[in-house]
């Protein structure tokens, strides 16, 4: 039932257009970067300090001094470039990369997100998420629609410590594609066989359902 | 006639460090990080400094050896993850930390070097990072007041440096190096090559030698890997 990580992510690369700078977080956002659609030229920004990010490097070509922001070793595409980590952020901040793609535990229906602590764990920090949440225009958040216990992710509130208020534009899990608007999460599209009721089930913020939701094609 | 600021060794370049200090390291994860200066500054055993860096190291390399060692009071960082002494230490108190924002703590940075005492951003606005912070609206968005940092030593690591501190790194490993060596009231640079001046292309340097005050060729570098991440040639 549902889409897996790769699904969710080739969903996601439906929603990149040509020309973009696109900042893929850990984790399912990463896995965006092998669906892109033939025809479609983008560039990814990792924001320790590049543009212009390829593929893992093949065994024996891997350098310490070329890692992407979850420090894997990674490979530079012809026309990258390397900037120091003031630069990178004043690219996020800038609003010169188009598009943000990240994970998150909990986003509510306002938008806000929560996606770096769980009070009575290890915080390892936000790393550059709160920066990105911030000022990005355009972010998808790439998760499942509800958690190991099967609650909701999906929430009129979100209950754990937020990464950033009213920022969060779209939502894609392994259920539904839902936009962020002023009254609740839109649902825009179901995952090949699930139900509208079925994701009805599965959110507990606000769902605004409009007519017939179509099946994503994927 | 160029200036000189060629050290001799690690132990010349940290000369003037003290107890409680704060003090930046360059370096993103493992990448780009003062190695030298670190084993030195471990060596030198000052303690109770404050450390500025991305990230804290891991168990046995980069600053994960000044946690051994308990020279350290204070992290400030964005993400600390894979260290299982700085884990034990946080837990159990002994270490104080600061998680903030990797953009805000890159713009700290920079400003304390360019001269700007504090500036707005929306960075952590509505989380707890704004805890006690100035807020102020600007085009509609709310913002936080940061304030630059103040740092004693800024310890970086480039790739080719000339004997009148001019910098160039590689790749990824730029990073934090370049907006810490511009903050630090004095900057140590350790670079893989040291060459005289003249045999870098001015076109081509990162970090103007004017932000350097010692600079030395780095005795080894280990350079290790966190996460080696390949694929296979295809047949």
């Amino acid at each position: 039932m549902g889409l897996d990580k790769n699904g969710i992510a080739q969903r996601i690369a439906q929603e990149l257009q040509n020309g973009f700078y696109v900042n893929l977080g850990i984790g399912i956002p990463t896995l965006v970067a092998n669906y892109i659609p033939i025809g479609i030229d983008v560039e990814f920004q990792s924001e320790n300090g590049m543009l212009g990010m390829g593929p893992f490097p093949f065994e024996g070509e891997e350098s310490a001094d070329l890692i992407n922001a979850g420090k894997q070793t990674i490979t530079a595409l012809p026309g990258a470039v390397f900037f120091d980590s003031a630069t990178s952020f004043a690219m996020i901040r800038g609003q010169h990369v188009h598009l943000t793609v990240l994970g998150a535990m909990e986003v509510s229906d306002q938008g806000d997100i929560a996606n770096w602590k769980i009070p009575g764990y290890m915080v390892k920090g936000m790393g550059g998420a709160m920066d990105l949440v911030a000022s990005a225009k355009n972010i998808i958040v790439a998760m499942m629609h509800t958690n190991k216990k099967g609650e909701s992710k999906l929430l009129r509130q979100c209950t754990l410590p937020l990464t950033g208020t009213k920022c969060v534009t779209k939502v894609v899990t392994d259920l539904a594609v839902l936009e962020i608007t002023p009254k609740g999460f839109l649902l825009l599209e179901r995952a090949p066989g699930v139900s509208v009721e079925q994701i009805k089930n599965a959110t507990e913020g606000r769902l605004i359902i409009e007519g017939d939701v179509p099946e994503m094609k994927l | 006639m160029a200036l000189n600021k060629v050290v001799a060794n690690a132990e010349e370049a940290i000369r003037g460090i003290e107890d409680n200090m704060t003090v930046m390291f360059g370096g993103f994860g493992l990448s780009g990080i003062p190695e030298n200066s670190i084993v030195a500054l471990r060596k030198n055993g000052a303690k109770g400094l404050t450390c500025i860096s991305n990230n804290a190291g891991v168990d046995g390399f980069g600053l994960g050896v000044l946690l051994e060692t308990r020279q350290v009071k204070k992290m400030i960082s964005s993400y600390v993850g894979e260290n299982e002494e700085f884990e034990r230490q946080m837990l159990s108190g002994e270490l104080e930390v600061d998680l903030i924002p990797q953009g805000t703590l890159a713009e700290r940075c920079r400003a304390a070097g360019a001269g700007i005492p504090a500036f707005y951003t929306p960075a952590g606005y509505g989380t707890e990072v704004a805890l006690g912070k100035e807020v102020r609206w600007f085009n509609g968005k709310p913002h936080l007041l940061e304030q630059a940092f103040d740092a004693s030593f800024a310890f970086v690591k480039a790739w080719k440096g000339d004997t009148a501190g001019n910098l160039v790194y590689k790749g990824t490993s730029r990073n934090f190096n370049h907006a810490m060596s511009m903050a630090g009231k004095v900057t140590v640079a350790e670079v893989e090559e040291l060459v005289e001046v003249g045999e870098l292309d001015p076109n081509e340097i990162h970090t103007p030698g004017i932000f350097i005050q010692r600079i030395y060729k780095g005795e080894r570098f280990e350079k290790r890997i966190e996460q080696r991440t390949v694929r296979k040639k295809e047949a």
